[in-house]
């Protein structure tokens, strides 16, 4: 593992006598392609700004490359930030723009010219130098933030919703593009956003934030696979969430049948939750099955149908490639590595019951992390 | 029918442009090219200008000194008002207005109680013992009341234009290694230019053709062309060579505006004239 350039030890703001991060501790290596996710309000974007230094914490540190920095100002630190919304400067063009942090640095002018021309053809905007900024197009003017920012070779670039107003096809292309370029660099990207695939697909560590403190930090593969609690299932991809108990190491009793699954270390009959992907489910005749349940909702999804089965008065969402009417009586089946066990916490029995589940809950999951302040 | 319709609500400024500003300004024009006494075609009052070329040189000279006082003056102040909090941008921006709900004259005549030989600051340095000096009818006096008079005209654009800066954009500049001088001189300034240029307009143009002030606050010399264009109209004296010198203030004017109009034009966001 590379080395560890910054931390953030027991960061709390407080903005009003209202608490937007509440001890946060954190740390970020070298070269590391790190992403803060969480829905709007869940302080991500504060504790970027808190390591911009355009923001002092209330209380707690940030230490950089082992210096405490709280009291440094933006412009003395090593960092450069993509700001939401590019934050072009108007009055220069596109060349000037990405000077601008070479020329406040005195560097000479044949090495400006050959670094920004260097950085216009890693963001793929070679010619287009003298072009004005407002007559480029949003995924341009994303690139020429990107290259603003990165012609200074900083340490560590902090990206704050980079492509939030970009449409999907460019979010798309944008993310390899970033991806390719932070390898290509090397250097450390601390990058904020509220689109768990986003997030998922392009970052090494991925730190999950609600309520100005963190719920989990891990690869994308575990925090998928192995969420700490109803929370962070919920908001990685989809779940159903189960009231159970752990009788005794890989033995989990939920809908009053006992499961065998993978998960060992609870206490005897403790009180869990169990978490059911949707795409773990194998659907199968209603004889064969652990659960039998009706068929209550259809939707197609392009890849797949979601359907909702409910068990018992209890929804689940399940996702299959076949086609279940309405009505269909199914059988399922859950293997082992299927059942995720999770320790009861103040998110249990908030998440994961698709009953109230309708067509627009993705559209309303979607609109719900558009700004942060 | 929609179009024709909002032609016909235009109507009522268009009779009144014609009447009040068109029609005399060709009757200006009339008097400009014709002779006092015997009313005939004439180019004389054009020749005559030369004389008071020099007038109107003082006239453009103390406008413009006034202009870059006010900015001076004027800059931080819209620049701190700028940085307060919504509330307090309201409260403060009505403050800068609030001289002006005063009449123009009263407030001139104010600076004549206090600068005056027996006025209240010569009364005072009497007092300590410095001895009365020479306040009114000075250039100063005079640059003193355009300044005092037309400074809110050159807060107003700069505080519009400094409050629509994006913080996002100083935040760039400091994020890219700017202290906050550099952050002043490459970021703020540029973009405030038009509110800069906006604000010498509006205080160059009242100034460069005001008569009032330099009657109440300066001495002979410090005649400017407001004022001779008033005595030569007033005092029956030559209406036709103060017709003249009213069309060349307001080519003036026309060509100050046009200028800085394009000056302002280049940069992001408009010019208010």
């Amino acid at each position: 593992m590379s080395k560890e350039l910054i931390r953030l030890r027991d960061l709390t703001m407080e903005f009003d006598g209202e608490r937007i991060l509440d001890g946060i501790n954190l740390y970020i290596n070298d070269h590391e392609f790190l992403t803060l996710l969480g829905p709007s309000g869940c302080g991500k974007t504060t504790t970027l700004r808190i390591i911009g230094g355009f923001l002092t914490p209330t209380e707690g540190t940030v230490v950089f490359d082992g210096e405490c920095i709280n009291d440094v100002p933006p412009y003395k630190r090593q960092i450069n930030t993509v700001f939401q919304r590019y934050a072009l400067f108007p009055h220069l063009n596109v060349f000037d723009n990405i000077a601008f942090g070479l020329r406040v640095a005195k560097m000479p002018k044949e090495e400006i010219e050959q670094r920004v021309n260097h950085m216009l053809e890693v963001v793929s905007l070679k010619g287009y130098g003298h072009r004005n900024v407002s007559s480029l197009s949003g995924g341009q003017q994303q690139r020429v933030a990107i290259a603003r920012a990165l012609v200074n070779e900083p340490k560590v670039l902090l990206l704050d919703e980079p492509l939030g107003a970009l449409d999907l096809r460019l979010r798309k292309d944008m993310q390899n593009e970033l991806k390719r370029i932070q390898q290509a660099t090397g250097i450390t990207f601390v990058y904020v956003t509220h689109d768990q695939e986003e997030a998922l697909s392009m970052s090494d560590t991925v730190v999950v934030m609600d309520k100005g403190r963190i719920q989990q930090i891990g690869k994308p593969e575990d925090i998928y696979n192995e969420p700490k609690n109803a929370f962070v299932a919920d908001f990685i991809g989809e779940s159903n969430i189960l009231d159970g108990i752990m009788l005794a190491d890989y033995k989990v009793k939920f809908f009053g049948r006992t499961f065998t699954c993978v998960d060992a270390g609870f206490e005897p009959n403790e009180p869990v939750d169990v978490v059911i992907r949707p795409e773990d489910i194998d659907i199968v005749e209603p004889d064969q099955g652990h659960l039998v349940g009706t068929v209550t909702g259809i939707t197609f999804k392009g890849l797949n149908y979601d359907i909702i089965v409910e068990f018992k008065g209890f929804k689940w969402l399940i996702q299959t490639t076949d086609f279940h009417p309405v009505g269909a009586v199914i059988g399922i089946r859950l293997n082992p590595e299927d059942i995720h066990i999770m320790h009861k916490s103040e998110y249990s029995g908030m998440f994961g019951d698709y009953s109230s589940y309708s067509a627009e809950y993705d559209e309303l999951t979607e609109d719900a992390g558009d700004e942060e302040e | 029918m929609r179009k024709n319709k909002s032609v016909l609500l235009s109507v009522p400024y268009i009779l009144w442009m014609v009447a009040f500003t068109l029609i005399p300004l060709c009757v200006v024009g009339y008097y400009a090219l014709t002779d006092p006494d015997t009313g005939a075609f004439t180019l004389d009052n054009i020749r005559d200008l030369e004389m008071y070329m020099p007038v109107l040189g003082q006239s453009v000279l103390y406008s413009l000194i006034s202009a870059a006082l006010c900015l001076l003056l004027g800059y931080p102040v819209a620049y701190y008002i700028a940085h307060r909090t919504p509330v307090m941008q309201k409260i403060l921006y009505m403050l800068v207005m609030l001289p002006m709900c005063m009449s123009f004259l009263l407030r001139t005549l104010a600076w004549v109680g206090l600068l005056q030989d027996t006025g209240i600051i010569n009364n005072f340095l009497d007092w300590i013992g410095v001895g009365r000096i020479q306040l009114i009818r000075t250039p100063g006096a005079v640059i003193l009341g355009m300044v005092y008079n037309y400074l809110p005209y050159m807060i107003l654009p700069l505080y519009a234009t400094l409050v629509k800066i994006d913080n996002r954009l100083i935040e760039a500049a400091e994020d890219l290694g700017c202290n906050s001088l550099q952050t002043f001189t490459k970021v703020i300034l540029p973009l405030s230019v038009p509110g800069i240029f906006s604000g010498i307009t509006m205080v160059f143009v009242p100034a460069v053709s005001t008569f009032y002030i330099s009657q109440k606050l300066g001495g002979t010399d410090t005649v400017l062309i407001g004022d001779l264009i008033e005595r030569l109209f007033k005092q029956g004296d030559n209406p036709n060579l103060g017709a003249v010198l009213s069309l060349v203030l307001m080519a003036l004017v026309l060509v100050c505006t046009g200028i800085m109009n394009r000056l302002g034009k280049d940069e992001e966001g408009g010019v208010i004239v």
